[in-house]
């Protein structure tokens, strides 16, 4: 048999027959190629809205932008209707309660994230995973009661006495404090930043955790057993060998919650109350979020409010936009590589 | 007690003695000393210590409240009985345990009661709202009346968000009616077609997953409202909800079909099925619990969305089961319409209608687990188990049957469990 095909072979090379490779032809049928064209379809459908939504804002906010120019980024006020506004003020509102948030939230994540990775008894696993996915599925109204009617009250004696004792410290420095003043006039200390920040950082708390506990899952189980055996204690290979190797998770994780916390909305518009100056007291009464402006505003405003708001949902878009893809690519080049 | 190990001679090498000698102690060790040494790592030592720094903390901060410096609030007094506890354990650990204990403690310490704290957080959010809430929730009207004819001094038996209860099922069912078709197919689109343009398509969804959900509202308002001429509806809403769902929905459903084995798809490719009859027969059963479980989370996010709704459905006091006409509104808006009234009984309602909205939540939550907990892996397990449970009991049945009957009929048993167990 192998005989008669070596002499067939070389029959055809006698002939001068060139071997080379075949041309692939793919011949699809009927039901693949609609299938194809189904999703293909779908796809582009997909592609259409987003951009719609994208040049839509874009096309939208043009007057507002046109019409402030650069001061649009540096003005505090927000009066369009007197085309005197700007998104100094709310931005900087916008991140320092983010940031805030972002504070409460990453030790808390790590410590929950570490604890379900390192510490917890296996059933406690299970149970704190559940935990922490219900808390995500919790909407963001709730969290917003909670921080209005039970985290204020109980915190606004916190605030009082930071204020009292730290208020040298520029962020901490609340006007009409001195170490005289009656506690009593709590309303110095309701609506502020902080409460906002802490609020939002509840919420954002999950998302950051169940990346992180993502990624310390899949520390080598070969590199803790070498810090174990060369005498680490648990903390030990925690610093050693869990943080260093979670830690583009962990930057990802905490720039996505960042995302998550700029755009928050309704439970930050539940607690502040609106100013519209660069506050930089977070202990103080009174913030500002782009999207607790548009929340705020969108009602009363005309044409050319909305397109101001427009504006203002645009910049607040961009910015988390660009926070959103630093997040992917640094989780994306961690050695704990596309986790989430 | 010190050992001296023997060394070994040359001259006992030479004489063919054996040249590795067990070290030997000097003294003879009386065998009940030998204990069973136990390999837990908790002490009892450590227990002590853990129990006295909190009496401790406890103590001196009552001190320190009453007598120094007043402390004010109950989270105050907390605070500061933690950072004296944290420093008293470190103390005690210190006076017997070497720096690195020391720091492995308090590390130990720190990283448990942050997860402890963060879960008695939540348990605050659910029990704060469900305490608050109950009041009204107990009242079968909150379910089924609408709030037309109730104003805000009105007692908890009359009104309900019954009304925002069919208007939050209504947008989210039109969410769901374009998210799900769309939304799996793009995601079928983006594995099954890949290219340089569904890469594209992939980079542009997993931008608008960053687009803050207010703006999906100001889209909608700004678009079909304002250009296109339509009313504030339920429909609007449903599309406000439908534009912030879309890309969270391509991505969790994208994910999941990236997670079908490709054996699988090369198996069924290779026994000639066309790409269409591989998607219909293997990717999409493999992947209908992971969908399931997309598609439950997705709802739950959409559900829980106050301001796209805010911003596109305005609001009624009245049933609307209309979604093209007129404003509907929905439980998280109700919610928040509710609590700016400085009317208790209004925050009462505010807060039935967000245990409801919590309930709806929950009870999504739970069925995505149990739907999300039968993967193809855990099936076949349970079944192989199924299998196995099956063929012990016929074995045992086909044990006891001859022994009461019939002396011999050991092959006929072993046929009906092998039978069993290929069924």
């Amino acid at each position: 048999m192998l005989h008669l095909v070596r002499e067939v072979t070389d029959d055809a090379a006698i002939e001068g027959f060139i071997d080379q490779p075949r041309k692939i032809k793919l011949v699809r049928d009927l039901p693949d190629k609609i299938f194809r064209g189904v999703a293909s379809a779908g796809g582009v459908t997909v592609l259409l809205i987003m951009l719609l939504v994208g040049t839509f804002l874009a096309l939208k906010a043009a007057p507002a932008l046109h019409q402030a120019g650069f001061k649009f980024f540096t003005t505090q006020a927000w009066n369009p209707d007197s085309k005197h506004f700007g998104v100094a003020a709310v931005l900087v509102g916008t991140i320092l309660i983010a940031l805030v948030a972002v504070v409460v939230a990453v030790p808390l994540s790590t410590c929950t994230a570490l604890y379900i990775t390192e510490y917890a008894p296996r059933r406690m696993k299970t149970v704190f995973i559940g935990v922490i996915d219900l808390m995500a599925a919790i909407p963001s109204i709730v969290y917003g009661l909670w921080g209005f009617f039970f985290l204020q009250a109980k915190l606004a004696s916190v605030s009082a006495w930071i204020a009292q004792h730290f208020g040298w410290i520029p962020i901490f420095h609340v006007s009409g404090v001195n170490s005289h003043t009656a506690i009593s006039s709590y309303t110095l200390f309701t609506s502020s930043t902080l409460i906002a920040g802490l609020v939002v950082g509840m919420m954002i708390t999950p998302v950051i955790t169940s990346i992180m506990r993502e990624v310390f899952s899949q520390v080598p189980m070969g590199e803790r057993e070498g810090a174990l055996g060369l005498g680490a204690t648990k903390a030990g290979v925690i610093r050693t060998v869990v943080l260093p190797f979670g830690r583009g998770g962990m930057i990802g994780g905490t720039m996505l919650g960042l995302g998550r916390a700029l755009g928050e909305t309704i439970a930050v518009y539940l607690i502040i109350s609106p100013v519209f100056t660069i506050q930089p007291h977070i202990l103080q009464s009174g913030a500002i979020s782009v999207s607790s402006l548009i929340a705020l505003q969108f009602a009363e405003a005309n044409s050319f409010g909305l397109s101001a708001l427009m504006a203002a949902g645009l910049t607040l878009f961009l910015m988390t936009l660009v926070i959103n893809f630093a997040a992917s690519s640094v989780v994306a080049r961690s050695r704990s590589g596309a986790s989430s | 007690m010190s050992t001296i190990p023997q060394q070994p001679t040359p001259q006992s090498a030479a004489l063919g003695q054996p040249t590795t000698f067990l070290p030997q102690s000097d003294q003879e060790v009386p065998a009940e000393a030998q204990a069973r040494r136990t390999t837990s790592g908790v002490r009892i030592g450590d227990t002590l210590s853990l129990i006295g720094a909190v009496l401790a903390a406890l103590a001196l901060a009552t001190v320190f409240s009453t007598q120094v410096a007043p402390i004010r609030g109950s989270l105050a007094f907390i605070l500061v009985t933690y950072a004296l506890f944290l420093a008293i354990y470190a103390l005690l650990v210190w006076l017997d345990e070497s720096a690195s204990v020391v720091v492995d403690r308090i590390v130990a310490v720190i990283v448990q009661s942050g997860a402890f704290l963060l879960v008695l957080t939540l348990t605050s959010v659910l029990f704060y709202t469900v305490e608050r809430g109950h009041k009204a929730v107990v009242h079968a009207n909150l379910f089924t009346h609408d709030m037309t004819t109730t104003g805000p001094l009105d007692p908890l038996t009359s009104g309900g968000v019954g009304h925002a209860i069919v208007g939050t099922l209504i947008q989210i069912t039109i969410a769901l009616a374009i998210t799900i078709p769309l939304g799996i197919t793009a995601a079928l689109f983006l594995t099954e077609v890949p290219g340089p343009f569904s890469r594209f398509v992939r980079t542009i969804v997993e931008a608008m997953t960053a687009l803050p959900s207010v703006v999906a509202g100001l889209f909608i308002l700004s678009s079909f409202i304002l250009v296109l001429g339509f009313d504030k509806s339920g429909l609007a809403a449903g599309l406000a909800i439908t534009v912030m769902m879309l890309p969270i929905m391509i991505r969790a459903a994208d994910v999941v079909f990236r997670l079908v084995p490709g054996t699988l798809k090369e198996a069924s490719l290779g026994l000639g099925a066309g790409q269409f009859r591989t998607v219909l027969n293997v990717v999409l059963p493999t992947a209908r619990s992971g969908l399931t479980t997309a598609i439950i989370l997705a709802t739950a996010r959409g559900i829980g969305e106050t301001s796209p709704v805010l911003l596109t459905a305005g609001f009624t006091a009245s049933l609307n089961t209309n979604p093209v006409h007129g404003p509907m509104v929905s439980l998280p808006l109700a919610v928040f319409e509710f609590v700016k009234s400085p009317e208790p009984n209004m925050v009462a309602r505010a807060f039935g209608a967000a245990v409801v909205l919590m309930l709806l939540v929950l009870v999504l939550f739970v069925s995505a687990r149990i739907l999300g907990a039968q993967d193809v892996a855990k099936k076949s397990k349970r079944r192989q188990r199924n299998a196995a449970i099956r063929r012990r009991v016929v074995g045992l049945a086909g044990r006891i049957r001859p022994s009461s009957s019939d002396p011999a009929p050991e092959p006929e048993s072993t046929s009906l469990s092998t039978g069993s167990s290929h069924a």
